[in-house]
């Protein structure tokens, strides 16, 4: 063989279009596991803020939520939470051998039971907490 | 079935004559398809394609002949006829229109293995994919995360070391000596756990259509690990050697590199339940290594 060629990996990645449900699944469950430990960082940077006394904390949380786009990003952290317990849950099942030809519509399942949990959120978040 | 249903709502009387003969054309097909599997009504395509020609685009890649190096797609217009696959509509066009079109194939009925090509965005085998099935333009390329040797022949060599690594071959600690040789019976509910592993025709689409291996070159594969499994769970094969099973497995790029995509059991032409499969070798392997029970 004197010469092959290979397609490399943008022409591999190009084939996201014909991804199926379980690579789906795969992608949003790295994604969203990302995002959180993203998020637990910032967390305890808030939370750090009690260090300093009652005060400080109460003045953090209290800025932070008076801010619309932070109310917006809880929503959006609410939804990756969200699907990435179910999913993580329907990996176990998969992982126990259970239900592995509904693996799909469980994936799609997660995606729908997250979406109504995000949107019925929504009034809650957005209106902000009242203290 | 579909075309009796159809006749009411065709205002020409003309077409009920040929009705019979075209039933009677239709029976084999509808052999051909229960043998395939994953189709179950396919009349209405078939006659809508009947005596049209079907535009497929062909990967094309010639390492050897100048100008021809760059990968290119070439369009065909094939006749179609009822039950036609892809791997016919590709050697209709080799065989009339371009001779240096390059493919594997050999049996023509889904055994040899030797035709996966990724087909409209999907591993398939050539001879088991129905043209009626597909959208055209159908596209036509080699299976993907291989290095193409030319047009639709890609380099397996990989995939077979793989499956070479799982000794795919059976191993007994106690062959009975020559002198009393006796058949090795296996009970009918072992021979059913391994029934679908012993499917496999080594086509490679699995592996092909694996991201998990795409990035992971040692990954043993969904192939390599259903052979494995196929003979782990064989009682024929005895615990010693099971155990030297699990031990190649569950190595760092064994079973444990699969992540659950299921793209390997969706692609299986042979239905075999990859995934399935893989999981239940992790769990064994957990076992093993827990021995609680
Ligand atoms: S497991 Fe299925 S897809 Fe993979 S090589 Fe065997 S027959 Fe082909
Ligand atoms: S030609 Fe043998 S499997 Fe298709």
């Amino acid at each position: 063989m004197s010469q092959s060629y290979n397609r490399g990996l943008i022409e591999d990645f190009g084939r996201w279009k014909e991804f199926s449900a379980g690579m789906w699944a795969w992608i949003f469950h790295k994604f969203t596991g990302w995002m959180l430990i993203g998020y637990l960082f910032t967390h305890i940077a808030v939370l750090s803020s009690s260090l300093t006394g009652p005060e400080a904390y109460t003045n953090t949380i209290g800025g932070l939520e008076s801010l619309f786009i932070v109310r917006v990003l809880e929503v959006g952290l609410l939804a990756v939470a969200v699907f990435h317990i179910l999913n993580g849950l329907r990996l176990l099942m998969v992982d126990l051998g259970v239900g592995l030809e509904a693996q799909d519509k469980s994936f799609y399942a997660s995606l729908v039971l997250t979406a109504i949990i995000t949107v019925a959120s929504v009034p809650t978040f957005l209106d902000g907490v009242t203290l | 079935m579909s075309t009796q249903q159809q006749q009411p709502e065709e205002p020409q009387s003309q077409e009920a004559p040929e009705d019979p003969e075209m039933r009677g054309a239709e029976s084999p097909v509808d052999e051909k398809e229960k043998q395939g599997g994953d189709i179950d009504q396919q009349t209405t395509p078939e006659d809508e394609l009947e005596g049209e020609t079907v535009h497929i685009k062909v990967f094309r890649y010639d390492p050897e002949v100048e100008g021809k190096q760059e990968p290119r797609f070439d369009d065909f217009h094939v006749p179609f006829e009822k039950g036609m696959t892809v791997l016919d509509a590709v050697m209709y066009a080799r065989d009339t229109y371009d001779s240096s079109l390059t493919f594997r194939h050999s049996c023509r009925q889904a055994v040899c293995g030797s035709d996966a090509f990724f087909v409209n965005g999907k591993q398939r085998l050539g001879c088991k994919t129905q043209i009626a099935d597909l959208e055209q333009p159908i596209r036509i390329e080699p299976l993907p995360h291989q290095e193409v040797v030319k047009d639709l022949v890609v380099d397996m060599d990989h995939f077979y070391d793989q499956m070479h690594t799982v000794e795919p071959y059976f191993q007994d600690e106690d062959t009975p000596n020559p002198a009393d040789l006796e058949e090795q019976r296996q009970s009918p509910e072992n021979r059913e756990k391994i029934k679908m592993s012993s499917r496999c025709i080594w086509c490679g689409a699995c592996m092909s259509s694996c991201n998990i291996a795409a990035g992971d070159n040692d990954y043993l594969g969904p192939a390599a690990i259903n052979k494995a499994y196929k003979f782990a769970m064989d009682d024929r094969e005895g615990e010693e050697i099971k155990e030297h099973r699990l031990r190649i497995l569950e190595q760092e790029h064994g079973v444990w590199r699969c992540q659950t995509q299921f793209s390997c059991t969706e692609v299986c032409p042979k239905d075999i339940p990859l995934t399935e499969h893989i999981q239940e070798l992790k769990r064994e392997a957990v076992k093993k290594n827990l021995k609680f029970w």
